[in-house]
């Protein structure tokens, strides 16, 4: 039996504003009158760690989505993806940014970065779909490469049940008035790019 | 109205809604927020709210306002409360006037912590009630309560939120601002205050007789409930109530459920439930302290029942619980069909790890590359709590104990008679934390030490709050700023010298001259955080590699700053550089140069 309407995992490297858009998402759910439950990466794992947030739409349990319960993963960074694929539920979808991330364990050597190919394979055989999206492109189109989580909001907008008119609101009360624009322009590429 | 609301600003909500007049404490995940909430309240509501210097100094200063007869908060993570124990226990006898919440936040996991010690134990331990929430509108809640209990009972009152409640969001009502708060006046009583032998006796068996008053208190509250269902049931304790309800709407199954929030438990409605059931399975985080109790009360209720828990293998003793583990652990007790994890390991080892790592361009690193160009890969470098351990892949931590043991411990092994060069390291706030009277003791016994302040001006790992070295206060009002170098110094420590780490050179020489000191030297590598440098506007010219000039040699790389990267037999630097310039010191080829 379901125990909530959308659950949503959010994954990226400390430093890309997971926690800032996973607010935007549980700011807007609660306007929409959803109960709203989130969790949080705070503290050491921030500094350029793996971070994950979770947020659950019509929900009255624990604040983390469980293991396999994920209708949409949405990762800023294509290894994140595949390491916390284990959220993902089998009728999920995963939103990823293909933009890697090198960790320090990969500069200095010590490790090695897999091909994409790599990445995306595994993960085909978990879930129902899976969008690659070019989000830190897009946020240069946008006019701000900072505003690439903006652009995996455009496109989580199509998957969750919130209107896009309340995603909007919640953005322009998130970011100062003078970076609205562009955040509105990431948003819509970032939703057009899934409307192909 | 409805906000979405980080269960720490809930409970900072929930402090400023019940007029608490100070609020004090000192950074640590995952507590950190609360004061930060509380702080841009404070001019208009008349709350004073302090960073103290460590959580004993924070509690008590809530304790004298509770004292003088006004509500009041003391914030700290759970480690925090061993170092404020010492005021803790005793005031447990002396009880309070004031409402008086010690707020607590434990972090199963580690998550950013040393241990997972659990703070129930603490409050068992003192005689006092402690409240378990289980999400931010609990919290919310039992914190407003929390002030009537302690009133009520005239003791203080432990809230502890885990890392998955104070770190959690949730839909949260938000309350009326009381206007009236009460005034101060400390009324003199010295059985009551000064705890002589001959007070301290009669106060503790007061507290022992307060217990009964406790259980009556915590018998109705509504965050202890049950569901009478199957005979089979489920007790449950904060959070794991939550991912216990969780499970049993997942698995569909007929279990009795009880909730518990309060420790001491109510007696008379965990009786009533273990007599209706033939088999219970608590589950609680960390420490067996709610199954415990189980056991205890089954003994005179229902001897023959059967309790599953940590004792018996089912549920862990360590870490986080979340709805798979206790979905499976009630799968297994009513056989039924425990889910499995997708098999993700092939997937899984071809990713590189992406440990949390230091900035690009953290002075700490500049510092602990020339420590270990002086010192060497055998001295010993112990060191202390902050983004700092970071370093421990750079060779140059070799212990991290407890906040401010950086110091104690490496006079520990000098008196030992190691003969290696010692070298410790710990951070400003650290430092005024409780690096002080290690410094203090480690000048007094003549340990032939050097330690090493990493002076970033800030309390970074928690998020950037003031100490008193800033010369700002938690409200942000201008405060003295105090000298580390003149505390050293004062401290008695006769080699004080401060460098700034960027420059390579003088911080290779100043440690030189600290190595070949005989006795106790203290290097200040002062430099400002650069997460802060960046918020102040302080920016300053990335560098690039001149290919014709990198020899590939990696001595760069090696360095560790992510802004390094390595691609076809050259060093590269990537958009992350903050322009630190430490790299192109290092660089021996002279292939690193501003980018104009």
């Amino acid at each position: 039996m379901r125990t909530s309407i959308c659950d949503i995992v959010v994954v990226g490297v400390g430093g890309q504003g997971v926690i800032l858009l996973s607010n935007m998402i549980g700011k807007a759910a609660v306007k929409a009158g959803y109960s709203v439950r989130g969790a949080e990466t705070h503290g050491m794992a921030q500094r350029g760690g793996s971070v994950v947030n979770h947020i659950r739409l019509g929900c009255e349990f624990g604040p983390m989505v469980p293991v396999g319960g994920a209708d949409v993963l949405l990762a800023f960074e294509p290894a994140e993806a595949l390491r916390h694929a284990h959220f993902l539920s089998r009728d999920g979808i995963v939103l990823v940014n293909i933009n890697p991330i090198l960790p320090t364990t990969v500069t200095t050597g010590k490790a090695r970065y897999p091909a994409l190919a790599e990445i995306l394979t595994p993960l085909q055989g978990l879930c129902a779909d899976i969008k690659s999206i070019d989000a830190t492109e897009l946020a240069f189109k946008a006019g701000n490469p900072r505003t690439m989580n903006v652009v995996m909001l455009g496109a989580l907008s199509k998957f969750i049940p919130l209107r896009e008119e309340e995603l909007i609101k919640s953005l322009s009360d998130s970011v100062p008035a003078k970076f609205l624009e562009v955040n509105r322009r990431a948003f819509e590429l970032g939703k057009r790019e899934v409307e192909l | 109205m409805k906000e979405y609301l980080l269960g720490n600003a809930a409970i900072a909500r929930a402090i400023i809604e019940a007029g608490a007049c100070v609020v004090t404490g000192y950074p640590g995940t995952p507590a950190s927020e609360i004061v930060e909430y509380v702080a841009p309240f404070s001019s208009k509501y008349d709350i004073h709210v302090e960073w103290s210097v460590n959580e004993k100094a924070a509690l008590e200063v809530a304790i004298g306002a509770s004292w003088a007869g006004v509500r009041a908060v003391a914030v700290m993570k759970h480690v925090g409360l061993n170092v404020a124990a010492d005021p803790f226990m005793t005031l447990a006898y002396t009880g309070v006037k004031g409402g008086l919440v010690v707020c607590v936040s434990d972090d199963p996991f580690c998550h950013s912590s040393q241990n997972e010690q659990d703070s129930r134990c603490y409050a068992r331990f003192a005689c006092v009630p402690c409240l378990d929430p289980a999400d931010p509108r609990e919290a919310r809640d039992m914190c407003s309560y929390a002030f009537e209990l302690s009133e009520e009972l005239e003791l203080p009152v432990l809230l502890r939120p885990t890392t998955r409640v104070s770190h959690a969001s949730a839909d949260v009502e938000m309350g009326r601002i009381e206007g009236d708060r009460a005034k101060a006046k400390f009324l003199k009583d010295p059985a009551r205050w000064v705890m002589l032998p001959a007070h301290a006796r009669p106060r503790h068996s007061m507290l022992l007789d307060k217990q009964d008053a406790i259980k009556t208190a915590l018998a109705n509250v509504p965050w202890n409930r049950f569901v009478l269902r199957g005979d089979i049931g489920v007790i449950a304790s904060g959070i794991a109530g939550l991912y216990a309800e969780e499970a049993l709407k997942q698995l569909e199954v007929d279990v009795s459920v009880l909730r518990i929030g309060t420790f001491p438990p109510p007696e008379g409605l965990c009786s009533e439930f273990l007599v209706h059931v033939t088999k219970v399975m608590v589950i609680e985080e960390l420490e067996p302290v709610l199954e415990d109790y189980v056991e205890r009360l089954a003994r005179t209720y229902n001897p023959d029942i059967e309790i599953l828990g940590k004792r018996t293998g089912h549920i862990p003793r360590e870490g986080e619980l979340d709805t798979f583990i206790v979905r499976n652990a009630i799968a297994d007790m009513t056989a039924q069909q425990s889910e499995v994890v997708l098999s993700l390991k092939e997937a899984e080892e071809i990713l590189p790890p992406r440990p949390p790592s230091l900035c690009p361009g953290c002075s700490h690193r500049a510092t602990y590359y020339a420590m270990k160009k002086v010192f060497g890969k055998d001295a010993i470098f112990p060191s202390d709590i902050g983004c700092y351990t970071l370093a421990v892949r750079m060779g140059t931590i070799d212990t991290c104990l407890c906040m401010g043991a950086s110091i104690t411990v490496a006079s520990g092994i000098r008196f030992a008679d190691e003969e290696r060069d010692i070298c410790c390291s710990i951070g400003d706030s650290t430092f005024l934390h409780t690096g002080l009277p290690g410094l203090l003791n480690a000048a007094y016994n003549k340990a032939n030490i050097t330690v090493t302040v990493l002076d970033n001006s800030t309390t970074a790992m928690t998020g950037h709050q003031p100490h008193p070295g800033t010369g700002f206060t938690a409200s942000g009002d201008e405060t003295k700023a105090v000298s580390i170098e003149a505390i050293a110094k004062v401290l008695g420590a006769d080699f004080v010298e401060t460098v700034d780490p960027y420059d390579v050179n003088a911080t290779i020489e100043c440690f030189q001259m600290a190595k070949d000191h005989q006795g106790l030297s203290v290097v200040i590598a002062k430099q400002l955080c650069e997460i802060t440098a960046r918020k102040t506007g302080i920016s300053r010219k990335p560098y690039r590699v001149n290919k014709e000039n990198c020899t590939g040699c990696k001595k760069c790389v090696e360095f560790g700053c992510p802004a390094i990267e390595f691609e076809e037999g050259c060093a590269r630097i990537n958009s992350l550089c903050t322009g630190c310039g430490v790299c192109a010191q290092i660089c021996t080829s002279k292939a690193i140069e501003v980018l104009e």
